[in-house]
């Protein structure tokens, strides 16, 4: 159920009029009409590369529409750059942040305007009105801490706290909160709500059909670039009719859990210390178990896993491959163990942008398959890649597609694709379906099971409850950079997960 | 097409069914502006097409063909090496000297491509390793190539006794000069590794996304080393041949030589963000920017004008190259 219902104006505040977009080989949008009245919330759903991110670039200027237009107030608007469309009132809070690491967090709220007082900058004024403007999302955030020290919860809340700042009219969140913690998320819709009350017109993209269900007041369905349906009101509209408009299909039980037979211990971690890490932590997992690694944002899940890839350098502690100590110093010893990472930011730690699909895929493998006396065998890479794209359905024009032209759901394809074309024993996963939908997410799961069943050994970090207990076979719980316990599938239920992770 | 000419125009085997127009601009495109501008200077330019004049073209591209080559690598890995002339002067100096000590043309070519190692690995390991800003660190080893140049040479030029060692430079093999012949094998040698080679392949994937290449397993610290020694060897190379044609090593030639390598990739499309590199892009602007050079100084035209000249290109390059980005987004 929405949160509440308002007399809705006759003429939709923001218009999408036609709208297409093309990239070479593909068509991302294609003849796009919607409109969205000011004072509600609207979702915007479908299947990874449905189009919802494209649309949102189109609606921030970093896209310009192939044809078609977009009308706000009534009154048409073409966009060139970013900066048009956040003059005309339009703040896109995209999935990936866009911030400048190194500035404080005060800074990157108000970068481009400054207060200033005799030409220079009035810092008092700015940590002020910084202060002010966090108060009401996230009052533990320090507007003098360099913003890359924050997590990226709190990350999420400076953005969301700066186009409040810059008083935009239209806001769009792009899965706003795949990485905050429950409570932050409770804040989040608070905001929105309260944006909503006083006449701004809200677009919300996001997987998670609960979040949907209480938060917005009407939605609309993509896939395929094209819009399917609009529906104005949320009241005769149940969760299995809008996944059933996205996908065509219904999605009954997405995680598909059976049980397994486990062999042998694989992967012993013994007193792992680094950064991040606050304890030393030990664990340890069978071949074709699946081991959840679940934790808030910032309770050194992610830390562990780069630790154990080598992607970090540890401080102390042992790695153990079926019972043998094993050197790990970089990820290229890792990898030559057979032990692989699929990071949570594809962006800045998974793709290779320009690269092709066909690139991307072999980077990793061709090393020990693909050629002789390091040059390329060019039939080899060719056979695998189109393989690859075969096994895991990656929707792509083409192997030499550059990655970057790709949706976040079939990127990620492609990084497992790079594992997939070679032997592995144990699996980091990261988040493996942060930002990633319906559709795509229960394809993964079933890739996941698929590596467990043929004795690969999963470790999957996570901060999604639902997920964590649909896949894994074994749960440990991180909290403030130590391990809180191990459970067993049998003995674990949201509440008891919950409250290991949550701080003391 | 055969397998070299391939290799030359930087397209992978395999992707010859997607050729569509758009394709054929960005991988010709550069090369076509070449042939305009050749036909222009052919036409407007007196003497320009001489078989003088082409020889002495032909030679004046060679060094900076082999020199873009291997900086092609740098920038294709999103760096640069300001070292090259430097250490085209200080080879140079160093192969003359040794030839002179101890008459062996053999070992003075090695000494003078060793002193391409030694600087390509200080500036190797320093920025690889130590993770110094790679244009402080070439800053500085374009400084000390230059000093160590001057010492070695005692301050002026050092004329060459054994005439063995002008073969490289003077001679013609089948009407072509010897240094020519070099810097096509150096365009095919380079071309195979940015395209064929593991090694090729990991440049540009650093120049991508260096932390996506290193956890994808890419040896990043080592092959960055690896670029600036090869870089180093390429300079040091162009840099023997250099003193055999002049017959001497001099140690204040090639001053600023690094412009003309950047501005050689940039103009023919390598994109100085990193990530995209071919063989043809470098060709292509090795050959703009020597006709170029080579039409002023037909034309007369006053040498401060040249700078100017020069500078123009290589702003309106970069221009290109970011204009070029955004529009691909």
């Amino acid at each position: 159920m929405a949160l509440g219902s308002t007399v809705q104006p006759s003429t939709p505040y923001l218009e999408f009029v036609h709208i297409s977009k093309s990239f070479p080989g593909v068509r991302a949008l294609e003849d796009v009409s919607f409109g969205v009245h000011s004072g509600s919330v609207r979702a915007l759903v479908g299947e990874n590369g449905a189009g919802k991110s494209t649309l949102l670039k189109v609606l921030s200027g970093v896209y310009r529409p192939t044809s078609g237009c977009l009308k706000i107030d009534g009154s048409e608007r073409t966009f060139s750059e970013t900066s048009d469309s956040l003059a005309a009132g339009i703040s896109v809070i995209y999935q990936e942040l866009v911030t400048v690491p190194k500035l404080r967090v005060a800074e990157n709220l108000f970068l481009g305007h400054l207060p200033r007082r005799r030409g220079m900058v009035d810092y008092r004024r700015l940590y002020e009105d910084a202060r002010h403007a966090l108060d009401s999302l996230a009052d533990d955030i320090d507007p003098r801490t360099p913003l890359g020290r924050l997590s990226i919860g709190q990350q999420q809340m400076t953005e969301i706290a700066k186009a409040l700042t810059r008083g935009s009219r239209i806001l769009a969140f792009d899965e706003p909160t795949s990485s905050l913690s429950a409570r932050e998320i409770e804040k989040l819709f608070a905001v929105i709500s309260r944006l909503r009350d006083e006449g701004r017109t809200i677009l919300y993209v996001s997987h998670r059909m609960e979040e949907i269900f209480r938060i917005c007041d009407s939605a609309t369905v993509f896939k395929d670039g094209r819009h399917v349906e609009t529906f104005n009101s949320m009241d005769d509209l149940t969760q299995d009719i809008l996944i059933n408009r996205m996908v065509g299909r219904d999605i009954k039980d997405v995680y598909n859990y059976s049980p397994r037979t486990h062999g042998d211990v694989t992967i012993e971690v013994r007193n792992m210390t680094g950064p991040g890490l606050r304890k030393p932590v030990s664990l340890a997992a069978r071949s074709g178990e699946i081991l959840g690694l679940f934790g808030l944002v910032g309770a050194g899940r992610t830390e562990l896993l780069k630790l154990i890839y080598g992607a970090t350098r540890r401080a102390g502690g042992e790695i153990l491959l079926n019972g043998v100590p094993i050197d790990i110093g970089t990820p290229r010893d890792a990898i030559d163990h057979g032990i692989v990472f699929c990071s949570e930011n594809r962006k800045a730690e998974g793709i290779i942008p320009l690269g092709s699909v066909q690139e991307n895929i072999n980077i990793s493998a061709r090393r020990r398959h693909g050629h002789r006396f390091g040059i390329i065998n060019e039939s080899w890479e060719r056979r695998n890649a189109r393989e690859q794209v075969r096994a895991l359905d990656v929707r792509t024009p083409g192997l030499e597609q550059k990655l970057c032209n790709l949706s976040g759901g079939n990127q990620q394809k492609v990084i497992l694709a790079r594992w997939l074309s070679d032997q592995m024993t144990v699996i980091l996963f990261d988040d493996p379906t942060r930002g990633i939908d319906g559709g795509a997410r229960s394809e993964i799961y079933g890739l996941i099971r698929s590596l467990a069943e043929r004795g690969v050994t999963v470790l999957m970090g996570s901060s999604d409850l639902p997920e964590v207990l649909g896949v894994s076979d074994r749960i440990a719980v991180m909290r403030d950079g130590s391990l809180s316990g191990i459970v067993e599938r049998t003995d674990a239920s949201e509440q008891k997960l919950l409250s290991m992770a949550l701080p003391v | 097409m055969n397998l070299s000419e391939k290799i030359m125009a930087g397209t992978p085997v395999s992707s010859f069914k997607t050729l569509d127009t758009s394709v054929l601009l960005d991988r010709a495109g550069m090369l076509l502006v070449f042939v305009a501008l050749f036909i222009a200077c052919s036409v407007f330019v007196d003497n320009f097409l001489s078989w003088r004049n082409m020889a002495g073209l032909s030679l004046a591209i060679s060094m900076a063909g082999m020199v873009s080559c291997s900086m092609l690598l740098c920038i294709a890995s999103g760096n640069f090496d300001l070292s090259v002339g430097s250490v085209i002067a200080a080879s140079g100096c160093m192969a003359a000297v040794v030839i002179n000590l101890t008459g062996s043309v053999v070992i003075g070519i090695l000494a003078g491509l060793g002193l391409g190692v030694v600087v390509g690995l200080i500036n190797g390991f320093v920025f690889a390793k130590l993770g110094i800003n790679a244009f402080i660190t070439t800053l500085a080893t374009m400084q000390m190539a230059r000093g160590f140049g001057y010492i070695i040479a005692g301050g002026k030029a050092v004329g060459i006794t054994n005439s063995d060692f002008f073969v490289i430079g003077t001679t013609y093999f089948l009407g072509l000069p010897t240094p020519v012949w070099l810097t096509l094998a150096t365009f095919v040698v380079f071309g195979w590794l940015i395209n064929y080679t593991e090694f090729g392949r990991n440049i540009l994937a650093i120049g991508g996304n260096e932390e996506a290449a290193r956890l994808a397993g890419v040896p990043v610290v080592r092959t960055k080393i690896w670029i600036f020694v090869i870089h180093g060897v390429m300079s040091a190379l162009a840099g023997v041949v250099l003193a055999s044609r002049m017959t001497s090593g001099q140690p204040m030639t090639a001053i600023g030589f690094e412009m003309t390598a950047i501005s050689a990739c940039v103009l023919g499309g390598v994109s100085l963000a990193g990530g995209i590199g071919k063989i043809s892009y470098v060709i292509a602007g090795v050959l703009i920017l020597g006709t170029v050079e080579n039409s002023m100084n037909l034309l007369n035209i006053n040498p401060f004008y040249q700078y100017l000249v020069r500078g123009t290109i290589l702003l309106v390059a970069v221009i290109f190259d970011k204009y070029k980005r955004i529009s691909s987004i």
